[in-house]
């Protein structure tokens, strides 16, 4: 799940943090672009693809992977187009601008990498027949149904080449896809796969690394999925060992305004389940200083519905994504009531030395 | 001690007021000309030096076609290749009638730009990045650029920055190619990595694509336009030179009448070195009032100056510069500091004989003139000295630097040489005469020679400089002139909209029987620069007028048939190719040389070659311009056929003679800066006359008073002297004659060629060397004038006081 996300594709042409509702008023209006609807029903493969009328949207996979030493990594590989302006139009013409971002953690180590390109040439774009997802060099491509996924991606100091496999069904997000996501009833059209085995090669400064594991992939577009008092957001996708997942968030109010929580539950049987607004609670344990600002890197998650209450850790608390907007974006290990691994984001920790 | 020492000194410039107006103004002369050329080749310069930081960023190392077009699909494949890139697209849009250079870069994956996210702190960067990126876009020029441009699409979000050169206009590659109309295409990719890419990488590059790192061989604004500002720097160093003449004879002259003062004060028991302590404060102070006029001078002169030179920099150059002037610490202080300089080395002599001569020692002109006569034989082996040492630097020395060290060295090995020549023609000439008072005449005329030498120096130079830089011109206007004709043949040259048009003009055209001549062409950009290839038919009009410098037996035959090329006489010069030669060029195109060709005005290389042989290698060359061949009374009347026919307007459809108009326009400014130059070189020279003249006079009592004695009226003796006057400006002159015509040699064939890359030939005016003759005859008439209206006007006992006593 990624409101909060949405923040970030906004971000994307800014070079640096900048207020919420501070970047050319995109937070508040639609402007001519679509907005979600209730009752819309969900197309594939046609909506594996781009919704160039919408203003937002991402392909978003995060991977908890182990070596055969037993050493846990992780990787990000995220494709984000920002449309300047509803439709599409031919060439240089074209309203569409992506961006890529590609990470990769171990315990010690942490690299991100960042790919800008213009809609309309054939830089970056999505095909659904078969499903292809790319900017440059970087690709995810595979089945229309994306049920086998391969991905790549590259940057100073590391690659990567992926296999995936889905093992279980798409997750339709909130109603049948349409997720609410403000009491203001700001939505988005929202699915995911969380069911992927991975498996394929890391390639680091030391040399190549044979892994699998397990991913998760999001599917999200929308328009206006903004709060203006909104400064930043943490975002928690868990796997239990159990088979159960959750996927919660807290969007941070500021200026007195409340936090905003909620998320997913998503049983070992498929089952989803959204969570009542206000019952996932997340609260910082620890904070490190990370690139000149203080990041909570040790959090206690509670779900007390489901009997959850569990210490999350970074697995490397440099996580630091040092792209155009940057952000902290890694794979946590979970321990406590349950066990397991999963991916934290957290955006909008300002500099603490001005 | 030091206060009545000081006034006694001073008062003597009370009584002298004229002396110290010819000080001040020769000072200020010098050092104005000097600051105003200072003034404009640091802004010019500081406007390269901008327009290169800014260009850099865009052409360092950079990917370009070697062959065919750049097409953004190239782009994109080599970004899907892993290359990190960022597209550029350049071209001139006119916008009015004005054109400007546009350039385009992909906002996204272009390194971030100084002075362009930050433009404007109103708006932040995202939202700028959004205005440009988003249809319908925005510009960035300098605010002269948009000042010039009258119309510019009113949707377009328009911003200034100083940090944009002049006469370049930035937008996002969207915006750009929409208003260039070309959706496809690029100039070329800048590279991004951070090493260049390796052997493997570069191979793995498709046939048509080349890694280009800028090199010190290519032509940026700041070489190109070396030369024009060397030329500046050398009028500026001539008057500069000229006008301390000026102040060296003051000087001495204040010495030589003030060492009565001198022997008093010192016999009042003021010490030598007080005593030349408090004059070298006088000289400094002067000195400094002087240059402090003259940097209010030249500023004044420079910015009337600029526009001239930034007129000329942009049509002959294609280099934009920065029009308004910028007071800059750099000249202000260099010019101060040339004046002090300047002012110390003229007045070194005085002060050096002041301190050897003994202490009682009284006023004595003949000393002093003496000793100077016997060194016109030093100065001679000087100048021969030099003249040797500018042989042997223009052997050394490369191209431009050669050129003008030996340059400078024969003007200064000639005004050193003149004195000495003047002396000897003097004698030579009362050798030929017996008349005594023709004999008189003579030598008197070789007494004045010390006092009146170095103005007579400067008048040659000045003369000379007038010669020499006059042919240039003049030449340059004939041969321009004729070459105009030649290139420009067609009687009438049109532009439609659009190839399909095109096709369709000269379809009609040619059932009308009217003889079209298409301009189609190609740009190639080569590691040794750019270079516009076109095509031409087999017609009559390019055989009888075509402007060939050389050219192989059968020139058009072979070039018609597809055997060669033809190339202009830049990149021939540039290349170092003759008829015959290869020109490296992309697969496909004909690389023997048939012929090379005179291209004035153009930076760029050119070339032609046929019709068909364009069109095999680039067929997608625009089909947009014709020449076309009529009766020249028709051309009126199919000036508005065509309008109505094909919807033209009236600025598609131009006459030859416009064309004409305009190409001449572009050097007319280049002239006028060299003319208001030289008459004010001129000026100086005369000046410097004058003074030497007038101050003389007080010295020629002696020389006057015996001759009257004898029974000379003062109104013959006065006459005399203007004759003697124009005598030496005669003489001078006719000096001046080889000088200038050496001159004018080496700057219309060796740095001409260096500086444009093209060789005129030399045309001589002899009715224009008669005018300058006359001019400075008439300047030696006016400077004799005042002396000798003062000489008839003499009482008879001022002349009888000379044999009363010494002082």
């Amino acid at each position: 799940m990624n409101v909060s996300r949405s923040l970030l594709g906004l971000f994307l042409l800014a070079s640096g943090p900048v207020a919420a509702q501070g970047f050319a008023g995109l937070g508040t209006e639609a402007e001519g672009f679509a907005v979600p609807t209730q009752g819309h029903q969900l197309s594939f493969p046609r909506d594996h693809g781009a919704h160039s009328d919408f203003r937002i949207e991402w392909w978003y996979l995060t991977a908890n992977l182990k070596d055969e030493k037993g050493t846990d990594y992780g990787i990000q590989w995220t494709l984000f187009r920002s449309a300047l302006a509803p439709g599409e139009a031919p060439g240089w013409q074209s309203p569409q601008v992506w961006m890529g971002h590609a990470g990769l953690t171990s315990a010690s180590e942490h690299f991100s990498a960042e790919r800008l390109a213009r809609g309309g040439i054939g830089q970056a774009g999505v095909n659904t027949r078969p499903f292809e997802a790319w900017v440059d060099d970087w690709a995810m491509v595979g089945t229309s149904d994306l049920s086998q996924l391969s991905i790549t991606a590259k940057g100073e100091g590391f690659s990567y080449n992926l296999e995936a496999e889905a093992v279980g069904p798409l997750v339709l997000q909130g109603e049948q896809g349409y997720s609410v996501k403000s009491p203001d009833g700001q939505a988005s059209y929202y699915y995911s796969q969380p069911n992927y085995r991975m498996e394929g090669t890391l390639t680091l400064p030391s040399g190549p690394v044979t892994v699998s594991g397990n991913g998760w992939l999001d599917r999200e577009w929308s328009s206006q999925p903004l709060s203006e008092e909104q400064s930043g957001w943490d975002w928690f996708s868990l796997r239990f060992d159990s088979g159960d997942k959750l996927m919660g968030f807290v969007l941070r109010g500021q200026d007195g305004v409340e936090d905003f929580r909620s998320g997913t539950w998503i049983s070992a049987t498929g089952k989803v389940s959204p969570l009542k607004p206000g019952t996932f609670q997340a609260v910082p344990l620890k904070w490190v200083e990370v690139a000149k600002r203080q990041v909570p890197v040790l959090w206690q998650v509670d779900l007390p519905e489901r009997k959850v209450s569990v210490k999350v850790r970074a697995l490397n608390p440099q996580s630091w994504m040092n792209v155009s907007f940057a952000y902290w974006e890694g794979p946590v290990t979970v321990s406590g009531s349950h066990s397991g691994t999963g991916y934290l984001e957290m955006t909008g920790y300002q500099p603490t030395d001005p | 001690m030091t206060g009545p020492a000081l006034l006694a000194l001073m008062s003597h410039w009370r009584q002298h007021w004229f002396q110290l107006g010819a000080l001040v103004i020769g000072l200020a002369m010098a050092t104005s000309l000097w600051v105003a050329v200072q003034a404009i080749n640091t802004q010019a310069r500081a406007s390269y030096a901008l327009a290169e930081g800014f260009l850099q960023k865009f052409d360092q190392q950079v990917l370009i076609a070697s062959d065919g077009d750049l097409l953004t699909s190239d782009y994109v494949a080599l970004r899907r290749m892993g290359w990190a890139l960022s597209p550029v697209l350049e071209g001139r849009i006119r916008f009015g009638d004005q054109s400007i250079e546009l350039i385009g870069i992909d906002l996204l994956t272009a390194r971030p730009i100084a002075g362009f996210t930050s433009q404007g702190a109103e708006v932040d960067p995202g939202t700028f990045l959004t205005t440009m990126i988003r249809s319908p876009g925005g510009l960035i020029l300098h605010p002269q650029t948009a000042a010039q441009l009258a119309t510019l699409p009113p949707d377009l979000k328009i911003r200034h920055s100083t940090e944009v050169p002049p006469g370049h206009a930035f937008g996002d590659i969207s915006t750009v190619s929409r208003l260039l109309s070309e959706p496809d295409k690029l100039t070329r990719m800048m590279y991004l990595g951070q090493e260049k890419p390796t052997a493997t990488q570069r191979a793995s590059l498709p046939s048509h694509i080349i890694f280009a790192a800028k090199d010190s061989a290519q032509i940026t604004p700041r070489t190109l336009t070396d030369s024009f500002h060397l030329n500046l720097t050398a009028f500026g160093i001539l008057s500069f030179v000229v006008g301390l003449f000026i102040v060296q004879g003051t000087i001495g002259l204040a010495m030589e009448q003030r060492r009565g003062l001198f022997r008093t004060l010192r016999c009042l028991g003021v010490p030598l070195r007080h005593l030349l302590f408090t004059l070298l404060t006088e000289i400094a102070v002067i000195a400094l009032i002087s240059s402090c006029i003259g940097l209010i001078l030249g500023y004044f002169l420079a910015s009337s100056l600029l526009p001239g030179v930034s007129a000329t920099l942009s049509g002959l150059y294609g280099v934009e510069i920065n029009n308004g002037l910028a007071l800059r610490v750099s000249w202000v202080l260099s010019g101060l500091a040339m004046t002090l300089l300047g002012a110390g080395i003229a007045s070194s002599h005085a002060f050096v004989t002041l301190w050897k001569l003994p202490i009682l020692q009284g006023t004595s002109t003949q000393a002093r003139g003496q000793h100077i006569l016997r060194n016109f034989g030093t100065w001679a082996r000087a100048g021969t000295g030099l003249l040797a040492a500018g042989l042997v630097f223009k052997m050394t020395l490369q191209g431009l630097v050669g050129g003008f060290a030996l340059l400078g060295c024969v003007m200064l090995a000639a005004a050193l040489l003149l004195p000495y020549c003047l002396s000897r023609i003097l004698i030579f000439g009362q050798r030929q005469t017996d008349h005594p008072l023709a004999q008189w005449l003579w030598s008197d005329a070789r007494a004045q020679l010390p006092g009146l030498s170095l103005a007579l120096m400067a008048l040659m130079l000045a003369l000379a400089t007038n010669i020499g830089v006059g042919t240039m011109v003049s030449s340059f206007r004939l041969t321009f002139g004729t070459w105009l004709d030649q290139r420009l043949a067609s009687e009438l040259y049109a532009t439609t909209h659009d190839d399909t048009q095109g096709a369709e003009l000269q379809r009609w055209l040619e059932a009308r029987d009217i003889r079209v001549l298409p301009i189609r062409s190609k740009v190639l950009q080569q590691n040794y620069g750019q270079i516009t290839i076109y095509g031409v038919r087999d017609d009559a009009t390019y055989r009888d007028n075509w402007p060939m410098l050389a050219s192989v037996p059968q020139v058009w035959d072979l070039l018609s048939e597809g055997k060669g090329i033809l190339v202009s006489e830049q990149l021939a010069h540039r290349q170092d190719l003759s008829p015959g030669d290869e020109i490296p060029l992309p697969a496909g195109w004909p690389s023997r040389v048939l012929g090379i060709y005179a291209d004035y005005g153009n930076p760029h290389g050119q070339a032609i070659v046929s019709m068909s042989q364009l069109l095999s290698n680039a067929p997608d060359a625009p089909n947009q311009r014709f020449g076309l061949r009529l009766p020249a009374e028709q051309v009126p009347i199919l000036i508005n056929e065509i309008q109505v026919k094909f919807d033209l307007d009236r600025e598609n459809i131009t006459e030859q003679e416009k064309i004409k108009t305009a190409s001449r326009r572009v050097f007319e400014q280049t002239f006028q800066v060299t003319d208001s130059l030289k008459l004010l070189t001129l000026g100086v020279a005369s000046f410097a006359m004058f003074i030497s003249l007038a101050t003389l006079w007080n010295q020629r009592m002696p020389q006057l008073g015996p001759v009257w004695a004898m029974g000379v009226s003062r109104k013959t003796l006065a006459m005399i002297d203007i004759l003697r006057s124009l005598l030496m400006a005669g003489l001078t002159a006719l000096l001046a004659l080889p000088l200038g015509l050496f001159l004018s040699w080496s700057l219309l064939v060796v740095i001409n060629t260096e500086a444009f890359g093209w060789r005129l030939p030399v045309h001589l005016f002899p009715l224009d060397w008669l005018w300058l003759a006359a001019l400075s005859l008439m300047a030696a008439l006016l400077a004799a004038l005042l002396p000798a209206w003062r000489l008839f006007r003499l009482t008879p006992s001022a002349l009888l006081k000379v044999f009363s006593s010494e002082r």
